[in-house]
């Protein structure tokens, strides 16, 4: 039998078997919408989790040197291992998996002074790697520090959002000047305003960044205070890692099998970890909705069972008209998943207007900020068809072989 | 010979109990035949009347419709008989509720895959013929009986089959409508249609040229009137 005509049987019965599929519809609308807007939480709080994480810089490794625990070649446990500011260049040589590396110092309470504001903060020096590594990322008008900088131990300074604010307000910071331990430094760029949730040594917005020369040259630090890299490729980090383990434990004689010689801070594997525990969360969301949703099937299910019960002569009408079984099973099949259809994509549609408007509201609060906004994307809508079509089927296949298999003669004995 | 049972029975049963609905029963009838099964109430009109219609199989029993041993013919095969050759009138009439007459006449010819506009073609001729072009888009609760059972009849002569089964189609009637029913059989049966009609009208079955009675599943007797 042609589909064409199982489908116009099909629509003309079901036009007239509104009422039935109203409430059917409300749980299958009900049962999408919080599976989507419970998938749709979760890309968003991955999405924005990720974003914070990016703030600090992508795929890089901060490294600090430790203490032995391993006696080597004659020497003691418990020597300290420093890093020299050419340790940098030397690495970056040895280890051509090295995309970036630049070393940094820091120091705390120092005085920074412009017109009366005076305030004690944190002075960070390092090299201009640390724009794309760090995203030190100046605003219009701006820059971050650069190579000349570093050669001429200039005194410029970039500066981060809120630092600038506290000392200049609404002033434009560029080209004005700025006291450090009453040296006078040019603010050459602010930092551009991002989010950051993950931080070693002070958010950024504080920081108060001149070049590494000039810091040494000012403060006479002999040690960098830490070293962050990145590698070449992604995939690489521990490689990379392990060669910098390697050429530093030739280089400062320790036990290359010492863990406690350094110590290092992996965002690449820490992403990693968190995008499986991103995906556990989804996959959680996606069972609370997809149970939701099955609920709603078994209604699907259980409405067309009823309607086989309360069909019956129907049924038995049809098959004395000539009606196949299998026309019979179709016409149940296509109205459970016509129910189901009609029911998810009203679902569908409802979640994707209540995200997208609840991203045009302009609310500007520390929640969101952390958790993001519920963001629905291509993804969750295959998942949630191929969900619905499963589940359709399912719905409507034990009741379309149970209205096939109704004997015409019992259904039609007159009572 | 269109119909031929030879030693059909049937039985029912409900729990461990069984009933002989139908006892080895012979009938034939030729093409062109109009017979009316008459009987007291469960002497097994209704089972022969659907054994016959192809809607149910014989316990017991071999059943040739045109030649072919119904036994032997697969669930679609069943279904395309009850489609094309026989045309069922019944008792409650058992129109679709919900749709008009001219749905519930069009229906045989969707299950027959006749294009939309040769059915309906097809559905005005036929409910032309009797008498319901006014009815056409009437749901069967905006008809009177008569009128619903002649919207059965022109549902069941559809496909234009050979063979009309009527069970007890003037029961709900009154006797006028009941008249005009009869009326519309005697004509199908002058085109060349086999007519089977289960009554209990004494008056409708005298008319009939075939009289077979039944009796506890049983042929009590089976003639031709002069
Ligand atoms: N599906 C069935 N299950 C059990 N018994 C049935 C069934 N159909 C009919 N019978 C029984 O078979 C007998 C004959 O029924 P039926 O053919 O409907 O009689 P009639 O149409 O002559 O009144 C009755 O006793 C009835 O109760
Ligand atoms: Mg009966």
């Amino acid at each position: 039998m042609k589909l064409s005509i199982i489908i116009s049987v099909f629509l003309r019965d079901f036009r007239k078997q509104k009422k039935r599929i109203a409430l059917t519809l409300l749980a299958l609308g009900w049962g999408t919408i919080s599976i989507m807007l419970l998938l749709g939480f979760g890309e968003g709080l991955q999405k924005q989790m990720t974003l914070n994480n990016k703030g600090m810089g992508e795929n890089i490794t901060i490294l600090w040197g430790g203490r032995t625990l391993i006696p080597y070649k004659g020497m003691g446990k418990g020597r300290r291992i420093h890093f020299l500011p050419e340790d940098a260049e030397y690495l970056k040589k040895r280890v051509p998996e090295i995309d970036l590396i630049g070393g940094e110092y820091s120091s705390w309470g120092i005085k920074l002074k412009y017109g009366d504001h005076i305030f004690t903060n944190h002075v960070v020096g390092c090299t201009p790697e640390y724009e794309s590594m760090r995203n030190f990322i100046p605003q219009n008008g701006g820059r971050m520090i650069n190579a000349l900088d570093m050669k001429d131990k200039r005194r410029v300074a970039f500066i981060g959002l809120k630092l600038k604010e506290k000392l200049y307000g609404d002033e434009d910071a560029v080209g004005k000047q700025v006291f450090v331990n009453s040296m006078p430094f040019t603010v050459v760029g602010v930092m551009i305003d991002k989010l950051q949730n993950n931080s070693y040594g002070g958010m950024d917005e504080d920081v108060f960044v001149m070049p590494a020369t000039t810091f040494k040259a000012m403060f006479g630090n002999q040690y960098l205070d830490n070293i962050v890299y990145r590698p070449k490729n992604v995939s690489e980090n521990r490689l990379v890692f392990e060669k910098i383990n390697e050429a530093l434990a030739a280089k400062y004689k320790f036990d290359p099998n010492d863990d406690e010689a350094l110590s290092d801070w992996d965002t690449i594997e820490g992403s990693r970890e968190f995008n499986n525990i991103m995906l556990g969360i989804k996959i959680f969301m996606g069972i609370i909705g997809g149970l939701t949703l099955l609920i709603a099937g078994v209604g699907v299910s259980n409405i067309m069972y009823v309607s086989i019960k309360e069909r019956t002569r129907e049924i038995g009408i049809k098959m004395a008209m000539g009606a196949r079984k299998s026309f019979i099973m179709t016409q149940f099949l296509l109205e459970a998943m016509l129910i189901t259809f009609s029911g998810g994509f009203g679902g569908m549609a409802i979640s994707y207007i209540m995200t997208e408007s609840f991203k045009r509201i302009p609310i500007d609060s520390q929640v969101l900020t952390f958790l993001g906004r519920p963001t629905i994307s291509l993804e969750i809508g295959l998942i949630v068809i191929t969900i619905l079509s499963v589940m359709g089927i399912f719905s409507g296949l034990f009741p379309a072989i149970k209205a096939a298999s109704v004997n015409p003669v019992e259904s039609l004995r007159y009572e | 010979m269109i119909i031929e049972m030879n030693n059909i029975s049937k039985v029912y049963q409900t729990g461990n109990v069984e009933f002989a609905a139908l006892k080895e029963i012979n009938l034939k009838l030729k093409r062109g035949d109009f017979v009316a099964i008459v009987g007291p109430s469960g002497s097994g009109k209704s089972t022969l009347m659907n054994l016959i219609g192809c809607l149910d199989l014989p316990t017991k029993g071999n059943y040739l419709l045109d030649g072919r041993e119904v036994k032997h013919l697969s669930s679609n095969e069943l279904a395309e008989v009850r489609n094309k050759k026989i045309g069922f009138v019944f008792q409650a009439f058992n129109l679709l509720p919900y749709a008009t007459a001219f749905e519930n006449v069009e229906l045989p010819l969707l299950f027959a895959g006749v294009k939309s506009k040769n059915r309906k073609e097809r559905v005005h001729e036929i409910l032309e013929k009797v008498g319901l072009s006014d009815k056409m888009e009437n749901k069967p609760t905006e008809m009177s009986g008569g009128e619903m059972q002649r919207v059965a009849i022109a549902r069941a002569m559809a496909n234009d089959p050979e063979i009309i089964l009527a069970d007890e189609p003037t029961g709900n009637l009154d006797s006028k409508s009941g008249a005009a029913i009869v009326d519309l059989f005697k004509e199908l049966w002058k085109s060349g249609k086999t007519i089977i009609v289960i009554t209990h009208d004494e008056k409708i079955a005298g008319q009939l040229p075939r009289i077979v009675k039944l009796k506890d599943g049983l042929i009590e007797s089976n003639g031709y009137a002069n």
